[in-house]
């Protein structure tokens, strides 16, 4: 039983407690399992927080370890091993509030198989948390795979009209990005005889022409779920006929997947492939801020407006941490869950809106802020998080990528961050766009047809605690910071 | 010193106290009356200006030595450092003095004129959120002008910005004649998304401080600044000229004005406050607290004072085109904010600053009275028996009204533009008091002794005839200009006939309105007292040179004033041959159209909008729809992945693995996900033990035999 109290073990399959009390619910008594799927996350997300208490923010290395031996053939050892650190705390947590949230936001939404859709989102969540915390590539392979589940049931059962297109869509492109990363997976337990990640970098030692394989191949997998511009197809599909709860998961915890696996394999396992990857990857990065921000603004769907500006800010997330300094991946993993709050909050509000109107097409909006005064305000201070304005979390992130990018010897040239900055200017235009042509402006064609109610009780409980964090990140980022710097420092001792 | 102690430990309620405000209307505003929303704000924004004084007052008692007072630690991450740190030396309390000062007799004004405002626009219930609004922008506005680093003012920079795009849109859904549009929005959003190309040159600026001098603290960029030993280092010219698109931005010079003129969409407190006494100094603000790294590039000095004198004059002419009496203001103020640009550009900080401070009062004082007499026409025009409605034919400085308004205008005889000064004429009678303090904002605006105006703008022009030439004569003849416009102004007005029924049954404003403007008049009328030119009379200078170091301090040059007042005279008789000695009549096209192409031009702005909608807003919405249709969607999502990669892989498993292999593989898979997907969801109903819940048994048996293997091993 020491095993099953194990905080991290606890943290991870907990929310399995829940999907077996619902397996044995019946289906009809939808608010039952609606409460049990709700009070399973709310625990999980107070276990993230009991994890939070326990770990020791000035300590650096891999903290409340559970490490056993698990499959031992050929020569291989592979590990049941979770761990945390600062590089993967605030994720943690992140995952653990959005969850909750996500299924609060379902309450009125999800009236179809509510039963197999909080089976799904708690097993999803296993996956995620699990994804964060394993320190054994096999682990984390399986926690990586195994959260594709869950969600490609999620979009492909409660989704839009092309749910299956965009399910299967995103099932396939992110297989095909892990195979390669099993691969390498396979060929660094061959040759450190341990899947163990910390034994993997105490090594150190691989070849350099091989190394840049290795980064290729683990690159692929995460490049595709960041998504890094140009393999970014697929987002905009999965996110508009995702369901709201999967979007918010989606863009608040998946893809920060892709970006923390850059942060937690490629750059202490392959630093010298780093090193010569980083002005390549900046280059991504800045072409995908710029080409998302102009994407973005050419929608006519606000969902897929709110989805292309995803491929900006995860630009910006990938600048700072190939910026390899302490500004420019301590802002990153800020910006990851900056982006969690910011864009997470835009979606749950444009599915608020959505649950009332059916529509997300941006032209027959207009003027709702007079209608809708509460959800009007809700959504610009969402907004104004999300293009950085600085009092709110998002400029916290996005100032200090930026500066840290700015002078990064490992990008080596202030060109990428300058350009990138233009993406600031760019932000305002499409985020603004979208505020203007939805709440200001005359009443539009949607109001004539709907009679639009303001927010309730429960949809202004669902982003509250979103834009507490968003003041409270952007005024006082201390604490926040004070979890990652220390493991940064570490992380960059090589370079 | 323990007194200055205390009195600096209030210094966070600069911020707080406006805060409060907010909050207190926020959570309490519907609840209470709109006599206690507006007393709320206005205590709030007068508990920030008793601080202002106090500090102020500890500053000099300690002769002007910088305090500071740190609140919180805000980023600290590598080597940045940066806090919520207030600055209070006697450049910031300067600025916190003009800001509260000012802005609580606009807050309160503001009681009177949104009372009317939100009556004519038929919207009661948005009284309270002006008010939040402009708490937010004093806020914004504190924080700008204390934060003790480059970055806690850019806080300030932005916010404000914020509460500029809220208050431009505060009648979103409107134009500015109440009609259904998307114009005042669009107004807002021009404004926020030009200053945020300025915010992209001072993140820049930022940026190259950071990497250049470690820090982005005011004293140890200033100390690095002033390190290196070569004049106008690349470094400091680099810093200095993306500060200038940072000051272009915020303080409307060219190329990034354009947004100011269209920002008097919001209600004229607004116009007053923000876009005329305040938030647009502080790009001016900004070069004088920089004033250490711009003295070692002085190539880039030249470059900011040319970009102010070339604004001065071109705002100055298109202020003589326009017919709606806040678009005149709007562009006076552009052209005024190009002489302070000017003055700190040649280093002359005391007189920028001076006329900041002095034109504060009088532009604040003309927009307030200009705000007074629109509502002046409002009221008439509510009461006239027949409302007139159309400005005349083919003249129009605003869009031509469509065919089907004009029709709309004939029949309900609706709109009417309160604005225009071709609706009105003879109000001299109706608005006595309204009159009289238009009067002495005029006369401290084109630079009449003795009222404020002259001495700043003096001070401005002698600098510059003794030290640029150029700027001199540029600066000159805008003079002449703002003197030409102003008369213009005041004969077309308040002069003559009335030409609508509005104006002749136009009201005075109550007295709420008018008491905070008689106290503007009075500071426009003897706020030259704060430095006057004289031996022991450089009250200003003394203050300021606690900051920016000893700065000359030049007497009066009769030469220099002479000439000036001479040309404002010349230029206000001009204005009286053509507009005062032979009143307008209704109808009666404007007598410069004799200009013909040149007064065109001014009318229309020189036609910048148009340019810049040609050379770059056009072109970047159809960059975006062509990344966004052809390249994004038609070339990556439907023939990369749709066509070609989806292609290959069936081609692939159809032609080269035999049907048997291909049932076997991934794409057998692939199909068997989505066909079982699809049978699902189309079939739930029927399934009572369906294939989800099988899965998901599945999944959680592994689990469980995993788990279990791992406890019981």
């Amino acid at each position: 039983m020491e095993f099953l109290l194990q905080p991290l073990t606890l943290l991870t399959f907990f929310p399995l407690v829940g999907v077996l009390v619902i397996l044995f619910m019946n289906s009809e008594s939808k608010n039952a399992i609606r409460w049990v799927a709700m009070s399973t996350t709310l625990i999980t997300f107070g276990l993230s927080l009991w994890v939070l208490t326990l770990f020791t923010a000035s300590n650096p290395d891999l903290q409340l370890e559970a490490k056993y031996s698990w499959i031992q053939v050929a020569g291989w050892d592979i590990q049941y091993y979770l761990a945390v650190d600062g590089l993967s705390i605030l994720l943690v947590l992140l995952t653990g509030l959005l969850t909750p949230i996500s299924i609060l936001s379902t309450w009125t939404a999800i009236e179809d198989r509510v039963k197999d859709f909080m089976i799904f989102f708690l097993l999803l969540e296993v996956g995620m948390m699990g994804v964060f915390l394993a320190q054994d590539l096999f682990l984390f392979y399986i926690f990586w795979e195994f959260t594709l589940v869950p969600m490609y049931f999620l979009i492909g059962l409660w989704g839009g009209p092309r749910r299956i297109y965009a399910a299967v869509k995103f099932f396939l492109y992110t297989m095909a990005g892990s195979i390669l990363m099993l691969l390498a997976i396979i060929w660094l337990g061959n040759y450190g005889k341990t899947f163990s990640l910390p034994e993997l970098i105490a090594q150190g030692g691989i070849p350099a022409n091989i190394q840049m394989w290795l980064f290729i191949a683990f690159a692929a997998a995460f490049a595709i779920k960041v998504p890094m511009f140009p393999l970014h197809s697929w987002l905009p599909d999965a996110h508009v006929e995702a369901p709201t709860a999967g979007s918010v998961i989606l863009a608040g915890v998946l893809l920060k997947m892709g970006t923390y696996g850059f942060l937690r394999f490629n750059i202490p396992l392959f630093p010298e492939a780093t090193v010569q990857a980083a002005p390549w990857i900046a280059l991504l990065a800045t072409i995908g801020i710029i080409y998302g921000a102009a994407v973005s603004y050419a929608q006519a769907d606000v969902k897929k407006l709110v989805a292309y500006s995803s491929v900006s800010h995860l630009g910006f997330v990938m600048l700072g941490l190939f910026a390899l300094n302490a500004q420019g991946v301590a802002g990153a993993i800020l910006q990851m869950v900056n982006h969690g709050l910011s864009t997470g909050a835009l979606f749950l509000l444009i599915g608020m809106v959505y649950e009332q109107t059916h529509t997300r097409e941006l032209k027959v909006y207009g003027g709702l802020w007079k209608i809708m005064p509460v959800f009007g305000s809700i959504m610009l201070i969402s907004a104004l998080s999300s293009m950085g304005l600085p009092g709110l979390n998002g400029f916290v992130g996005e100032f200090t990528i930026l500066l840290g990018a700015f002078g990064s010897k490992a990008i080596g040239s202030p060109w990428y961050a300058g350009v990138s900055a233009l993406g600031v200017i760019m932000a305002a235009v499409y985020i603004l766009y979208m505020f203007q042509k939805m709440f200001l402006g005359p009443a539009g064609e949607i109001t004539k047809e709907h009679e639009l109610k303001d927010l309730n009780w429960r949809e202004i409980l669902t982003v509250a605690p979103l834009l507490i964090l968003m003041f409270w990140i952007g005024l006082y980022p201390a604490p926040f910071f004070n979890l990652i710097a220390p493991a940064v420092e570490k992380l960059l001792i090589g370079y | 010193m323990h007194l200055s102690e205390t009195i600096i430990s209030l210094a966070p309620w600069l911020v707080f106290a406006p805060l409060t405000g907010l909050l207190i209307n926020l959570i309490f505003g519907r609840r209470l009356s709109e006599k206690a929303v507006g007393t709320v704000a206005s205590l709030a924004s007068g508990a920030a200006f008793v601080v202002s004084v106090l500090l102020a007052y500890a500053v000099s008692i300690n002769h002007g030595e910088v305090m500071r007072w740190r609140l919180a630690e805000w980023i600290h991450i590598g080597t940045l450092n940066l806090d919520w740190t207030f600055r209070i030396d006697s450049l910031s309390t300067t600025m916190m003095l003009v800001v509260s000062g000012v802005g609580t007799l606009i807050h309160i004004y503001a009681i009177g004129y949104m009372h009317e405002d939100v009556r004519f626009k038929h919207d009661e219930g948005r009284y309270t959120r002006f008010f939040i609004f402009l708490n937010l922008f004093i806020a914004a506005m504190m924080i700008l002008v204390s934060g003790d680093s480059y970055m806690m003012l850019f806080v300030g920079w932005e916010g404000v910005g914020l509460s500029s795009f809220l208050l431009i849109g505060f009648w979103f859904e409107m134009d500015t004649l109440g009609r259904p549009s998307w114009a005042n929005s669009d107004a807002a959003k021009k404004a926020f998304i030009a200053n945020r190309i300025g915010d992209f040159g001072f993140l820049i600026a930022a940026f190259l401080m950071f990497w250049g001098f470690g820090s982005l603290q005011f004293d140890q960029v200033f100390a690095g600044a002033s390190s290196l030993s070569a004049i106008n280092s690349p470094l400091t010219v680099a810093i200095t000229l993306f500060l200038l698109l940072g000051v272009a931005g915020k303080s409307a010079q060219i190329p990034l004005y354009v947004w100011l003129p269209d920002a008097m969409a919001g209600p004229t407190p607004v116009s007053a406050l923000i876009h005329a006494a305040t938030m647009v100094t502080a790009g001016v603000y900004l070069v004088a607290r920089s004033a250490p790294i711009y003295a070692t590039a002085p190539a880039a000095q030249y470059l900011v004072a040319m970009t102010g004198a070339i604004t001065a004059l071109f705002a100055a002419t298109i202020a003589v085109g326009q017919y709606d009496i806040k678009k005149v203001l709007a562009y006076s103020t552009v052209s005024q904010l190009g002489f302070m640009v000017a003055a700190v550009g040649m280093g002359a900080y005391t007189a920028g600053m001076f006329h900041l401070i002095t034109h504060a009062f009088f532009k604040a004082l003309l927009f307030l009275s200009a705000g007074s007499v629109i509502l002046g026409l409002e009221r008439g025009h509510h009461h006239a028996p027949s409302s007139p409605t159309l400005p005349p034919k083919g003249e129009g400085s605003h869009r031509p009204l469509s065919p089907r308004e004009r029709a709309r205008v004939r029949e309900h005889h609706e709109i009417f533009d309160p604005g225009d000064m071709r609706n009105m004429g003879g109000l001299r009678k109706t608005m006595p008091v309204t009159f009289w303090l238009y009067i002495v904002g005029t006369l401290a605006l084109t630079g009449i002794f003795p009222f404020a105006g002259f001495w700043s703008k003096d001070e401005i022009l002698l600098d510059a005839s003794l030290h640029f030439t150029g700027i001199y004569w540029l600066l000159t003849i805008a003079a002449f200009f703002t003197a030409f416009y102003m008369g213009r102004q005041i004969w077309m007005v308040f002069f003559g006939e009335s030409r609508s029924e509005a104006a002749a049954h136009a009201e005075e404003s109550p007295k709420v309105m008018t008491l905070p403007l008689v106290v503007l008049a009075i500071l426009s009328a003897v706020g030259g007292g704060l430095n006057l030119p004289f031996e022991g009379f450089h009250n200003l200078g003394h203050w300021l040179s606690y900051t920016l170091g000893e700065v000359e301090s030049l007497p009066l040059d009769l030469t220099v004033a002479g000439v000036s007042t001479l040309l404002a005279l010349t230029a206000i008789f001009v204005s009286w041959l053509l507009y005062g000695r032979t009143p307008l009549q209704a109808g009666q096209i404007d007598p410069l159209k004799r200009l013909g192409l040149v007064f065109t031009g001014m009318e229309n702005k020189w036609f910048v909008d148009e340019g810049y909608f040609a050379v770059i807003i056009n072109p970047f919405k159809k960059i975006s729809q062509f990344l966004a249709d052809v390249i994004d969607w038609r070339f990556w999502h439907d023939f990369v992945h749709d066509t070609l990669i989806v292609g290959t892989y069936n081609w692939l498993s159809t032609i080269a693995l035999d049907h048997y292999a291909d049932q076997k593989g991934i794409d057998a898979f692939a199909n068997w996900l989505g066909t079982a997907t699809q049978w699902i969801s189309e079939n739930v109903r029927k399934i009572q033990n369906g294939f989800v819940r099988s899965y998901a048994l599945a999944v959680m048996l592994g689990v469980v035999l995993i788990l279990g293997y791992l406890i019981f091993k």
